[in-house]
């Protein structure tokens, strides 16, 4: 058992380092410019490495299933963790469509930050409350995240046409929303960098609160920032909370959350400023030379494609394997639950997307911006919904 | 109606843009697909003429225009996004915590969430999902749905079928892909028809003009799909009737039977049995999990047997029963029969059935039984008599005892938390001694009583919650979202691909249409003009701001 384990985990580490390594490859294709013999060698090392990558991914998933005998879907670890395997599947899909080594190169960074966000959270195998004892489970996330997943292909190519198309050369409203997704992307690394850094210390801190006439104690892994309300620090030797938390925030562990979500913004800007300050322009006006070469109408062309492949996948799993389910276990297919709800948001907004781009004026730069709104929702969905509006498909 | 006949003799209807059987643009309709400004022709619905852009007179067409309008429908599918989306920033009313403050709306959002709170409860954004205005948009939508597709349907159907191999020049030249070449040989041209054909392309040659095509079912794709919602939309409306949709609930006590609710009657449940499990701590796997997280409850069964009555039961006589079902209820494993479905739902664990006191002396400190009587606490006598003489009156029962505002009451009429006050009298005395016994507690009210009372055992139960379904709208779901799937692929994973090739002098024209994948249609040309002089079409696309 414990093997299996290791074993699992190892090739999980595995796959992050080979992603991490078909990146720089991808990097590469970039710089391969006239010399057309050449050209090709960085992109078939770098599609290679990721496919092997991705094969570890899957042993890591099947030792994981045996050991712990039900799909590793049931957690927020594995959830994300399968969500990012999803990324390089749909990333395999679409490359051998377009052939786009460019999509890579973006691709596998958000997946690979994905999979170090997911590894931040509990990974103990933990058991399957009864609700969640039916095969309909495995249908369902694995559906749901794979149609996300390419849903969020969408998401890279239409960053890519953003990165590459919008105007650098004065600031304006549209340079600062880029920057604003590219600094989102910054809060995740932000929350792995600090997370790593914390667990390494074996920093504790326990408080113990009070929440509708219970005293519950909760565990922080980072100092707090932001305690609990009324809450009184029971280790010694950590840090007094700056302020406490508004007594509005309740649910499970809320104040270690909101916590948490200070430390990865924080984290997340420092990283940025320091990336501002070595590139000494706007990040997006630093990648944009690297992309000349891109042609935009053919990212316009995979934007769209993704979601078009996506979104009867993303039915499929997230609305009607969804509703099997809930028939089955809770004896309502539909109960108005958050995520369902979210669930649906997203549907109506993919919806609305496909029928934006069936009228002129919506391809293009506006359609880039609509997959990067899919993607926010998507990400909402998968992270913000356990994490706050908690229902019952609460995880973590 | 005024016809407009086309240079090329096919007589269109009115409103048309582009000729159905020709493509050359119609002069006065340019407007209406924007074609006058642009040089790239729109090619939405192939330009066929549709009611909505066509007549704009009556209020009846004013509507009609209204909900198939694209704009429309997608400003009501924005709506109610974020509709939906605001419904989840406070839990719903039946999403209330059992643990909350208080489970009345009315103090619980004001309470928990504070000024926010109590706006969201009183613009009704609590039951957000059953108002009146969440429907209607969901109405709206499905009306616009209907319209639109009716709207554009038939006459794309038509323009479709009526294509003619050989296009006007004009049409050719303002699609989005397209390519002149000045000599072409016989040979050459071959070459491409077969290419096109090992292509899998329905090829037709009208005078050699050549109309490639494929997947031209995939256009009927939207209009599946919205069909499939309508069905779904009408589902949900059947299921707010009586007739096609039951939902009931009914609590049974382990060892007892009862009869199903809604079922007139017909149907009991008795439940043998309610079973708890958990995991085992020491269990290898979960070890570490559950140190962190308590205990992980593993199982929720009912044991239950299901019966009929087969003969109706006379009034005051016990009814005929016949046995049809025993299982096991578990979670995600529910129990079906003629045609009603029980789902486990909810528990009570560790009911009292029956307690047992004992009358003893105050002052024994052995506490020696004088005598004892058991009360069934679902059926509590009002009167005990003991065999050594005593005899005890049952004055108050409080079968879930609270005390609120120092008055003692009980919580609901089920043996949770039972308690009494007895009146105790001795052998061959008329003089009673007051007596407060519950569980943990006994209280002599006036501090003299010569004799106590103890609980001495109590029998407990488990009590199922099950929900009743009968549910004879979800096969409309089920077709509805199998329609819905069917559409969304067809539509999705093959795209119409058209390519013309018209001779023009000694060349050709090369002119190619799809509705989605361009790259796809492109690396088709390429392959089927590879080794002929011909050239590869240019892409004309104007990529929109
Ligand atoms: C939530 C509701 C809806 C869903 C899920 C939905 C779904 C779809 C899908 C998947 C397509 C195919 C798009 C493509 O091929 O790129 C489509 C096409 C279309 N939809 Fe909807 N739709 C919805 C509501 C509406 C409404 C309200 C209208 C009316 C205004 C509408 C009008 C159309 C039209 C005109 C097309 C294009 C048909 C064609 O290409 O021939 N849809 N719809």
């Amino acid at each position: 058992m414990d093997n299996l384990i290791s074993v699992s985990s190892t090739m999980l580490y595995t796959a992050f380092i080979l992603y991490l390594i078909a990146t720089c490859f991808f990097g590469a294709t970039i710089k391969e410019k006239k010399d057309k013999g050449k050209k090709g060698i960085a992109g078939k090392i770098a599609i290679t490495l990721t496919i092997i990558g991705f094969l570890a991914q899957i042993v890591y998933f099947i030792t994981r299933w045996i050991a712990s005998g039900h799909a590793p879907v049931s957690n927020l670890f594995e959830f994300m963790t399968f969500f990012g395997m999803g990324l390089v599947f749909a990333f395999i899909i679409i490359y051998f469509i377009y052939r786009l080594s460019v999509l890579g190169l973006f691709a596998l960074p958000i997946a690979l930050i994905v999979i170090a966000y997911a590894s931040m959270f509990p990974t103990e195998i933990s058991p399957l409350v009864p609700s969640l004892q039916s095969h309909w489970l495995y249908i369902h996330v694995t559906t749901v995240s794979l149609g996300e997943a390419i849903l969020s292909i969408s998401f890279v190519a239409g960053l890519i046409y953003l990165i590459r198309q919008i105007d650098q050369s004065v600031k304006s409203k549209r340079t600062t929303w880029l920057e604003v997704i590219l600094f989102s992307l910054f809060i995740f690394i932000g929350f792995s960098v600090i997370s790593a850094t914390f667990n390494i210390a074996d920093y504790h801190a326990q408080f113990e609160y009070e929440e509708r006439g219970s005293t519950l104690t909760t565990d922080y892994q980072l100092p707090a920032i932001a305690g609990p309300n009324d809450g009184k620090l029971l280790t010694e030797n950590a840090m007094e909370p700056l302020f406490e938390v508004p007594s509005w925030m309740h649910g499970a562990n809320a104040p270690r959350k909101f916590n948490t979500l200070i430390w990865s913004i924080l984290a997340g800007f420092v990283l940025y400023v320091l990336a501002r300050l070595l590139f000494r322009k706007r990040i997006g006006a630093a990648i944009q030379p690297l992309l000349l070469k891109v042609k935009p109408d053919l990212l316009d062309e995979v934007s769209y494609r993704a979601v078009a492949i996506g979104f009867p996948v993303f039915t499929l799993g997230g609305l009607i394997f969804a509703s099997i389910w809930a028939q089955i276990a809770w004896d309502r297919f539909w109960g108005w639950d958050p995520k369902e709800v979210w669930a649906l948001v997203t549907w109506f907004f993919y919806a609305a997307f496909l029928h934006l781009r069936l009228s002129r004026g919506w391809h293009g730069e506006k359609s880039a911006w609509l997959a990067a709104g899919g993607f926010a929702i998507i990400m909402f969905n998968l992270i913000a919904v356990n994490l706050i509006l908690a229902g019952l498909h609460s995880y973590a | 109606m005024n016809k407009i006949k086309c240079d090329c003799g096919h007589v269109n209807p009115e409103g048309t843009v582009l000729c159905e059987a020709c493509g050359k643009p119609i002069e006065e309709n340019q407007h209406i697909d924007g074609n006058d400004k642009r040089t790239l022709l729109n090619m939405r619905y192939d330009g066929s003429a549709r009611r909505s852009q066509t007549y704009n007179k009556s209020i009846v067409d004013k509507i009609w225009s209204f909900f198939s309008s694209v704009k429309v429908g997608v400003w009501l599918i924005v709506i109610a996004l974020l509709a939906s989306a605001i419904g989840t920033i406070f839990p719903q009313e039946m999403y209330i915590p059992a643990n909350a403050v208080s489970r009345d709306p009315a103090v619980y959002y004001e309470d928990t969430y504070g000024i926010f709170g109590q706006i969201y409860y009183q613009l009704g954004f609590h039951n957000l999902y059953s108002s009146w205005w969440y429907m209607i948009l969901i109405a709206l939508i499905g009306i616009s749905l209907v319209i639109c597709s009716i709207d554009r349907f038939v006459p794309l159907y038509k323009a479709l079928k009526r294509q003619k191999a050989k296009r006007h020049e004009t049409f050719l030249n303002r699609q989005r892909l397209y390519s002149e070449t000045e000599n072409v040989t016989a040979e050459e041209k071959d070459k491409i028809v077969h290419a096109l054909k090992k292509q899998r392309y329905n090829v037709r040659n009208e005078n050699g003009h050549i109309l490639a095509e494929k997947g031209r079912f995939s256009r009927w794709g939207p209009y599946v799909n919205h069909i499939g919602l309508i069905v779904i939309l009408i589902a949900a409306i059947l299921r707010m009737t009586p007739f096609m949709y039951l939902d009931d609930y009914v609590w049974v006590r382990e060892g007892e039977r009862t009869v199903i609710p809604s079922t007139d009657g017909e149907y009991y449940i008795e439940n043998k049995d309610f079973i708890l499990e958990t995991y085992d701590k020491n269990n290898d796997r979960f070890k570490e999990a559950i140190e962190q997280e308590g205990m992980v409850a593993k199982n929720f069964q009912t044991n239950a047997i299901i019966y009929k009555e087969i003969a109706p039961s006379v009034a005051g006589a016990e009814p005929e029963l016949k046995k049809i079902a025993e299982e096991k209820i578990k979670m995600n494993h529910p129990l079906k029969f003629d045609g009603y479905t029980l789902y486990q739902a909810g528990y009570q664990l560790n009911e009292f059935t029956s307690m047992t006191f004992k009358v003893h002396e105050t002052d024994d400190p052995d506490e020696k039984a004088l005598g004892t009587f058991t009360i069934d606490l679902n059926a509590p006598k009002p009167e005990y008599k003991l065999d050594n003489g005593f005899r005890v009156v049952v004055d108050q029962y409080y079968p879930d005892y609270s005390l609120e505002n120092g008055e003692p009451r009980s919580e609901s009429k089920y043996p949770k938390n039972p308690a009494f006050v007895f009146f105790v009298y001795p052998p061959n005395s008329e003089q009673a001694e007051v007596s407060f016994v519950g569980i943990g507690r006994n209280i002599d009210a006036t501090g003299e009583n010569q004799y106590k009372l103890g609980v001495q055992d109590f029998e407990l139960r488990d009590v199922s919650g099950l929900t009743v379904r009968k549910d004879y709208t979800l096969p409309f779901f089920i077709v509805g979202a199998i329609i819905f799937m069917l559409g969304v692929i067809q539509g999705m994973y093959w795209q119409h691909r058209r390519i013309w090739i018209h001779p023009k002098g000694n060349g050709l024209l090369v002119a190619a249409h799809t509705n989605k994948n361009w790259y796809g249609v492109k690396k088709d040309i390429e392959k089927v003009i590879s080794g002929t002089n011909v050239e590869m079409v240019k892409d004309q696309q104007e990529l929109d701001e």
